[in-house]
């Protein structure tokens, strides 16, 4: 009974966590400081996966999110952002398409969660999932195997590096 | 050989009797927390000695000798020196990263800490993936260090942060990729099993070739990626002044450099791990007098002595060797370490599938 309060409490402060962040990372104008709230986001979303003992979604979060993309960002920001365009009031247009998308969202994201079936209890699995089972699914040929999206993805990274290497390289 | 589970489990059982599980689990949360955290303050003090130490050795000196016998007290007097220190603000930053940057690097350094095998049975965080987890961990902490750059409003700074980050980007894939061929050979990524899967023999032996290859250039990662010599231009001072911290001050320095000391010892401790057998004694097949006698010696002298033996590895490094520049240093990653990481894990691959190893 207490273990379900603990449970609760972690799950609760997360979750908090998450929306209090993520409201902060659209709201803010200072871009590098976006980035930063953004990085606590994901943080958090590992702590979940770290919470259903599911490690090792959570530590490719880490890996990916928090050690690749946001370090990508902060680097994109370091390397092309002026403060003076960042802290600019936004275009009156531009102001009406957001609002515009952020309605869309809100009645895209109530429908979803209004006409989900919610099971009436959910209880996170104690034990992790075994690292060979997830290798035989990321790399097997079988029915509900993953050989060939993982496949896809490794061509679409390297045509990314590829048009990386051709725009940055020296000319002449 | 003690199994320190013994103790552990017997302060769980006590802690239950007492009170509900529940609050059992959050009290030995909070105790492990702090015992994490004392033992990261001592291991950082005593590699602050030991550094100095090493290094008054390769240059003929003494070394701190005035307080305290053999000079030991001298970390102690710096640290107070350092935390009744000033922390000064500066203008025109962003106060909310500067303050928040030294705070990224230290939890990335000390959950990464976390995941250390002391000994036979003394582990905090013991995942099924927990090398890929320490790995991914350690690399957070290149956002506080970008972070800093950026927000102390410094040019010097801030190239010293983009070094950093670049370096510190590369040579994580060097690190990945060594670690993953020592995988290879083990099966399995738990730190736990990684360590019994060493009973018999460590796994530099077990490996013979591609694993001493693994073994040099997780060494040579290692060392870059902790931004120390001959890899330190980060904060290359006759450059840079003292880099991405020059503007901290205090213990916000304090935490910098902390982690910098104890982020060598986690890559030395990882070495140890991996490749040298963590707490698991030198044990030869077929001798088992040998292997007896080896085995009472406790697991967590073992781990301390090997770590420590590859901690004076890493300074005498240091000490050694010219520091290089940014292009050589990104040359050596990506033209030579890089493929003959991918050529060696091939290697290790054919081997294990073969069964070629001991």
């Amino acid at each position: 009974m207490q273990d379900a309060i603990l449970l609760k409490f972690v799950f609760y402060f997360l979750a908090a966590v998450i929306a209090v962040f993520s409201v902060m990372a659209v709201t803010t104008r200072r871009i590098l400081r976006a980035a930063t709230y953004l990085l606590f986001v994901l943080f958090a979303t590992a702590g979940l996966y770290f919470f259903l003992n599911y490690s090792f979604l959570g530590a490719v979060q880490l890996m990916v999110y928090a050690g690749g993309v946001i370090i990508l960002y902060i680097f994109s920001i370091l390397l092309t952002s002026t403060d003076k365009e960042s802290k600019s009031p936004m275009f009156s247009l531009r102001r009406w398409l957001a609002l515009l998308a952020s309605i869309g969202g809100i009645c895209l994201v109530s429908f979803l969660l209004l006409t989900n079936v919610w099971p009436t209890v959910y209880e996170p699995s104690t034990a992790e999932v075994p690292m060979k089972l997830i290798g035989k699914t990321l790399m097997g040929t079988e029915k509900g195997q993953f050989l060939l999206p993982f496949e896809v993805m490794s061509v679409l990274l390297l045509a990314c590096m590829v048009g990386g290497i051709l725009i940055a390289r020296k000319r002449g | 050989m003690f199994d320190f589970s013994v103790v552990t489990s017997w302060i769980d059982q006590g802690l239950r009797s007492v009170m509900s599980p529940a609050a059992a689990i959050t009290v030995e949360c909070v105790l492990i927390g702090i015992v994490l955290l004392a033992l990261y303050a001592i291991m950082a003090l005593i590699l602050i000695l030991a550094e100095r130490k090493v290094c008054a050795a390769f240059q003929c000196r003494l070394g701190p000798n005035r307080v305290g016998p053999w000079g030991c007290i001298q970390v102690v007097a710096d640290m107070i020196k350092m935390l009744t220190k000033e922390i000064i603000t500066i203008k025109h930053t962003d106060k909310f990263l500067y303050n928040l940057a030294p705070f990224i690097v230290i939890i990335a350094s000390l959950l990464a800490f976390a995941c250390i095998p002391w000994g036979n049975g003394l582990q905090a965080l013991d995942f099924n993936v927990g090398i890929f987890f320490m790995i991914a961990a350690s690399s957070m902490g290149i956002v506080g260090i970008l972070l800093a750059g950026w927000s102390s409003n410094n040019k010097f700074s801030l190239i010293g942060a983009m070094r950093s980050g670049a370096q510190m980007i590369s040579y994580e894939l060097s690190i990945g990729l060594s670690l993953l061929t020592m995988v290879v050979l083990s099966g399995t990524m738990q730190i736990s099993e990684i360590v019994e899967g060493q009973n018999e023999l460590w796994f530099i032996f077990k490996g013979h070739i591609p694993a001493l290859i693994a073994f040099v250039i997780y060494l040579i990662a290692g060392t870059a990626e902790t931004n120390r010599g001959p890899f330190d231009l980060p904060e290359a001072e006759s450059e840079l002044t003292a880099g991405y911290h020059t503007e901290y001050s205090g213990m916000h320095f304090g935490f910098y450099y902390v982690a910098e000391f104890v982020n060598m010892f986690i890559v030395a401790s990882i070495a140890t791990t991996v490749f040298l057998g963590g707490w698991m004694p030198l044990h030869i097949p077929g001798l088992d007098g040998f292997n007896r006698i080896m085995d009472y010696i406790p697991s967590v002298i073992w781990f301390f002595g090997k770590s420590a033996l590859m901690v004076f590895v890493i300074m005498w490094f240091k000490w050694t060797f010219p520091r290089l520049r940014i292009d050589q240093l990104l040359n050596l990653e990506w033209k030579y370490l890089l493929p003959l990481n991918l050529l060696n894990l091939l290697v290790m691959v054919a081997i294990v599938v073969l069964g070629w190893h001991f």
